[in-house]
Parts: C-alpha cells; sequence; structure tokens
C-alpha cells in the first residue's frame, strides 16, 4: 500500500505519480490521505489500481476514469466519475449533482444519496445508488444503466434515449418521453447482475423499469409540446 | 401587364413592400405549408457591419512601408503560452474552425487536416470526436470539448496538441444543436453512442458545469488529465465578448477564441441564426479591452472567427487585436462547396450555387456537407486539401501584402490606428475613426 498526503504534496504530484503506472505495476493500491474536499483527485487514470480516497472529495473525483478502481470513503463533490469509460468507482457518502455525467463505461456506486442530474447524458455506465437520486437524473441519457433504491425526484429520465432506469421507490414525476416499461426476464437478469455488483441489500422483484417510449427520437412538430 | 385600366387610366407600378419582402413572404408560405421553423447550415446571411466598412491607410510621410516580396512580413504565431507545456506554433495566424465529422463526410475532414498541414496551420475537430484520419492527416490538430460530450475520451484528448472547451457557437449563442437522422450513418450513432437513424441533439450547456467558477474547476481537471501539456481555449460566441473573455481568463483559458455570427453552423434555426448574437466586427474591441484591461493582451491569445474571406479580413481583425483567426465557412467554398458547377442539381433541390445551406439535409451535391456514400465519391480529399492549402496561401499573401503597406514586419504589429471607417455604425464597433475625421462614436472625451 502506498500512501500520498495530498495537503502534504499536492494536486499535479498526486496526478502525476498515479498516471505514472503501467498496466503491470506492482504498486497497485495506494491510499489518499487528507484530501480535504479537493478537485479533481485521481482523474484520467488508466490502470488496474486501486484508489482508496480517505475523506470527501470535490469536483470531479475519477473524471474519465480507465481501470482503475477509486473508493471515496467519504462524500463526493459534483461530477464525480463524469465520462468515466471503465473500471469503478465506489462512493461511501452522498454524490453531489452530475455524478457519473456523461460516463461511458464502468460502475459507479454511490452508497449515500446522488444529488441532481445523477447520470446527465450517460454514454454506457452503470450507476447504483443506494438511497435516493436528485431531479433531473439520467436527463438525455443515451444508453447504461442507473439503479435507485431509494427515491427519484423530479423529471427522471427527461429526453432519455436507450438507457435503463430501474427504481425501487417512489418516482416524483418522469421527464418528457420517458415511461414505465414492462420488467421483462432479461431486465430482472441485468438488475440482479447490478444489484450484486452494487452491494445492494435488494430484491430486482421491488423494482420498476422505467426508458424512453421513443415518440421524441426524431423532430416531429406535433411534438413541440412536449420539449 | 397591363398599365391601365379598361377606362385608360394608369395603373400605379406594383410596389413590393419593404417589410413584406418576396424573402419574407416565401418564409410565411413555408411556415403555413409546414407548421415548423426553418432549418439550415451556414452563418447569418443578413447584412450586418463587417470588415469590408474598414479600410486600411497605408503607410505616408509619417509611416514608411516595407518593399512587397523583399522585406519580411511576420506570420508565425504561437498560441497557448500562459500554461501549457507546449503551446502551439503556426506558421500562418491563420486556423481551421470546429467542425464535426457527422456534420462533414470523413473525405471533406481529411482535407481539411492536408490542407492546414500544407500551409502550417492546425485544424479542429468538432461536435462527434476525434476520428483516426483526421488525427492522421492533422499535425496540430485542436480537440472541441462539447456539451454533447459525443465521442469524448481521455485517450484521443491526449492524442490533441489543444483543447478546445466550446461555451457559445456565433451562429447559436446559447443554443444548442441538431444533427438530422439522415445523416446518422453506422459509423456516425457508434461514435455517438446512439441509435443510427434518430436526430441527435447537441446540448445548450454543459452537463457538468455552470458559471465560470465551475469552468476553472472543469479546466483544472482537464489540464491534470493531460498533465498540463496542451493549451486549453476557451471558445465563445459575439453575445457579451467583454465579460466573457474575462470570465474565460479568469477561469484560466490559455486562447479565448470569438465567434461572432456570421460564423456559421452545421444546422440550426434560422431564427436563431439571423437574430442572435452580434457581428463579428462589434465583438473584437470589446474582448481585446477586456484582455487590456487584465494586462492579458497577448499573454492569453485571440482568435476570431465568424466571416473572414480574404486576407484582408484577415489583416482587418489582426488590427482590431486578434491573435488568430479561424475560418470554417471560407474553408468549404475553398474546398468545393456551393460550387456553380453542381447548379443543376443545387436546382433540383429548389437552390442555386451560393445560396445552398440545407447541410443538414445530407443531400450536399459536392459530397462534402454528406454522409452517402455516392455524394462522398465526388469529393477528392487530395485535391481538396490541395484547393485549401492555396486558398490559404491567398490569404497569408494578402494580409501580408496589406501589413507591408503599413509598415509593419509581423502581422502581430498592425494596429487599430492603422484603420478607419467608411459608416458611422462600423466607426463605433471597430472604434477606429470615421474616414476623413478623427472621431467615432462613443470616443472618450469627444
Amino acid at each position: 500500500m502506498q500512501t500520498f498526503d495530498l495537503e502534504a504534496r499536492g494536486l499535479r504530484d498526486l496526478n502525476a505519480t498515479l498516471h505514472a503506472q503501467a498496466e503491470n505495476t506492482n504498486q497497485t493500491h495506494w491510499e489518499i490521505i487528507n484530501p480535504k474536499g479537493s478537485h479533481a483527485i485521481a482523474v484520467g487514470l488508466d490502470a488496474p489500481i486501486e484508489v482508496s480516497v480517505k475523506g470527501s472529495t470535490g469536483y470531479y473525483c475519477a473524471g474519465m476514469n480507465k481501470q482503475a478502481t477509486v473508493h471515496v470513503h467519504g462524500s463526493a463533490g459534483p461530477g464525480t466519475a463524469e465520462n468515466m469509460m471503465s473500471g469503478t468507482v465506489i462512493v461511501e457518502g452522498d454524490a453531489s449533482q452530475y455524478a457519473g455525467a456523461t460516463g461511458h463505461g464502468g460502475t459507479l456506486i454511490i452508497k449515500g444519496n446522488a444529488s441532481s442530474r445523477c447520470g446527465i447524458a450517460m454514454k454506457g455506465i452503470d450507476i447504483i445508488v443506494h438511497g435516493d437520486v436528485g431531479h433531473m437524473s439520467a436527463f438525455m441519457a443515451q444508453s447504461g444503466n442507473i439503479v435507485v433504491c431509494g427515491d427519484a425526484g423530479d423529471a427522471l429520465g427527461d429526453s432519455c434515449y436507450e438507457a435503463r432506469f430501474f427504481v425501487r421507490g417512489s418516482v416524483k414525476s418522469l421527464g418528457a418521453d420517458c415511461i414505465e416499461k414492462e420488467m421483462r426476464p432479461e431486465h430482472i437478469a441485468i438488475l440482479e447482475d447490478l444489484l450484486e455488483r452494487g452491494g445492494c441489500d435488494a430484491k430486482a422483484s421491488e423494482f420498476r423499469r422505467y426508458g424512453s417510449a421513443r415518440q421524441l427520437y426524431n423532430f416531429d412538430v406535433d411534438n413541440a409540446a412536449a420539449y | 401587364m397591363k398599365d391601365h385600366d379598361a377606362r385608360g387610366i394608369p395603373h400605379t407600378t406594383p410596389r413590393q413592400s419593404a417589410t413584406f419582402s418576396q424573402d419574407v413572404n416565401s418564409d410565411i408560405r413555408r411556415a403555413a405549408a409546414t407548421g415548423i421553423y426553418d432549418i439550415r447550415g451556414g452563418g447569418a446571411k443578413r447584412k450586418v457591419p463587417h470588415f469590408d466598412d474598414l479600410l486600411f491607410m497605408g503607410a505616408s510621410i509619417s509611416r514608411y512601408p516595407l518593399e512587397g516580396y523583399r522585406e519580411k512580413c511576420e506570420t508565425k504565431v504561437t498560441l497557448g503560452t500562459r500554461f501549457a507545456k507546449n503551446p502551439i506554433e503556426l506558421d500562418i495566424p491563420i486556423t481551421i474552425a470546429g467542425m464535426s465529422f457527422g456534420a462533414l463526410s470523413g473525405p471533406a475532414k481529411e482535407a481539411l487536416g492536408r490542407g492546414a498541414n500544407a500551409a502550417g496551420t492546425s485544424t479542429t475537430t468538432g461536435d462527434g470526436g476525434m476520428t483516426p484520419e483526421e488525427r492522421g492527416h492533422s499535425s496540430k490538430l485542436v480537440y472541441q470539448y462539447l456539451p454533447s460530450r459525443y465521442g469524448m475520451n481521455p485517450d484521443d484528448l491526449r492524442k490533441a496538441d489543444a483543447i478546445e472547451i466550446v461555451v457559445g457557437q456565433g451562429a447559436k449563442p446559447g443554443g444548442g444543436g441538431m444533427l438530422l437522422g439522415q445523416k446518422i450513418s453506422d459509423r456516425v450513432a457508434e461514435m455517438r453512442n446512439l441509435p443510427k437513424g434518430i436526430d441527435q441533439r447537441s446540448s445548450c450547456r454543459h452537463p457538468d458545469w455552470t458559471g465560470p467558477d465551475d469552468l476553472e474547476i472543469k479546466i483544472l481537471e482537464l489540464r491534470e488529465i493531460t498533465g498540463w501539456k496542451v493549451p486549453i481555449y476557451v471558445k465563445i460566441a459575439g453575445a457579451r465578448p467583454y465579460f466573457d473573455t474575462t470570465l474565460a481568463v479568469k477561469a484560466g483559458a490559455d486562447v479565448v477564441v470569438l465567434d461572432g455570427m456570421q460564423g456559421g453552423t452545421a444546422a440550426t434555426q434560422d431564427v436563431f441564426i439571423e437574430h442572435v448574437g452580434q457581428p463579428t466586427l462589434a465583438c473584437i474591441r470589446p474582448a481585446v479591452r477586456a484582455l487590456q484591461d487584465l494586462g492579458m493582451h497577448r499573454e492569453v491569445q485571440l482568435i476570431v472567427s465568424g466571416g473572414i474571406r480574404s486576407g484582408a479580413d484577415v489583416a482587418k481583425a489582426m488590427a482590431l487585436g486578434a491573435d488568430a483567426v479561424a475560418i470554417g465557412t471560407a474553408a468549404l467554398i475553398a474546398l468545393g462547396d456551393n460550387d456553380p458547377k453542381w447548379e443543376a442539381e443545387y436546382n433540383e433541390l429548389g437552390t442555386t450555387a451560393g445560396a445552398y445551406d440545407d447541410w443538414h439535409e445530407g443531400l450536399d451535391p459536392a459530397g462534402i456537407t454528406t454522409q452517402d456514400p455516392e455524394l462522398m465519391k465526388r469529393f477528392d480529399p487530395i485535391e481538396g486539401g490541395r484547393r485549401l492549402k492555396n486558398y490559404l496561401k491567398v490569404l497569408t499573401l494578402e494580409a501580408q501584402t496589406i501589413a507591408r503597406a503599413c509598415g509593419k514586419n509581423h502581422m502581430h504589429n498592425l494596429e487599430p490606428e492603422d484603420l478607419v471607417a467608411l459608416t458611422m455604425e462600423a466607426a463605433a464597433m471597430a472604434q477606429v475613426p470615421l474616414a476623413g475625421t478623427d472621431w467615432y462614436p462613443g470616443k472618450p472625451n469627444t
């Protein structure tokens, strides 16, 4: 285990050190102490390493992550794991707005609640939230999955494309062109896998599935009121 | 047409309304027939004060010129000197503006790269990400970081020579875009993670930041991911150039790209293009003043785009304080867009060469703004690249000619004092004297 004191050594040194880790590095475990809400911690990683952040993070922790596992032992600021390509990001506390925004792949697990616009414009990432998600979550979500073990706020999945949303609790409202959909066996299988990966104490049968009605895919003036 | 009635009383001459012109009436008829606004490509077509309304004074007894073809007039420009470890060095102060693969065909993007390379300048990606062909043919490639984040990934980000965060576009400040389904080929769909054939909306604002304080943190993230190596540009529309430039600099931009309303787009509403934003001419001086007020003029470079057509335009933009310019529409025309040789086919599409702007429909007879394999075959990227190189050389030679006539041994030495304006409007916007006077509207202490 390598321990890196962020307060003492600074952000540039941290990210440069983590970026320097090759695919076959033997320094696979890193512990970051004194994060103190700093922004851009462990961004742009591209190696199969495990990074444990001992405290809360600011904006964009683990942004554009590839391969790495980043574990935040606190809460995370806006844009956590934004544009993630692969790997895993785990937040023990709550996550601020835009968690997993535009993510292309990998898994984001939020053990607390996620704020507004969770999964905005997501492009293949899987996001598993143990608590609630805020308003406008999955806005313009393109592909991937969001699992919400609690409740979802207003306008879930507004203007979404092919992403899937599984919600166990209530949905305050659905956004434009987002509808409840049948939970078929293949969806149960997908959800069970996500719940297992996310370490969720929940059964797939407790969830409802939501997704695009595909009515806004091609502009139609008769749908203008929906935009 | 009879000129009198049955009683022999003369008719008055038919008079067209200036308010309800034939153009306006055709817009009304089209709207009544379809129920939807008109979408098109390109920039503002309305006449606005522009570089044509400025003149250089040239040398005189008090200014001596440099000898054409003999005395050097330098054109090199370095962009991104503020924070980046590897600023971009260009041979000419004319860059190729961002245009997407999707809006343009692959061969057209290749031609832009070839032409820019040969002329010693950079080209820029667009919405939809970076293609290997584009990277391969562009020795200096600026990677746009757009609200949609289509195709965005850290590998391509690190392959870029600079990153351009697009906040606004001159054709549509505050607006997003739409790539209509007919242009979504398998490859375009794959790059954007969306099904083939559906309309692809490009967002009007970034999904994970709002405001200048967030932008500063976003720039920090991008610098950390790319190791502080490459310059970070911030592209703004000609909306509030003084404040937007100030805030971009405050947020940490290395370069500000300022795009006026004549700047083109692949597709948006005509009403947006024609009625939102300010003319390029009106934007430059406020942006330069913002840089000067911050003590950052020349420290943070300014690239101006939107209606650059000739070396005179290049020289005028630089005399007003720009470090470089960018061309988009002019580059497409150089490649062969709107060429009269396709007139018969433009007529079939209900338009004429020079006026064709339905780029979003993917039916471009020139094979440039299309994904149709048959139309694309009409465009030769090698020939297109050669034409663009030629055009860039002419722009440079023309700009140098003017600069030498003003006695400047570097394009950057051109200054507002070299200019006069032909109209009150241009004088006010450019803040240079109305020709024959030493005054312009708004001049301090007058």
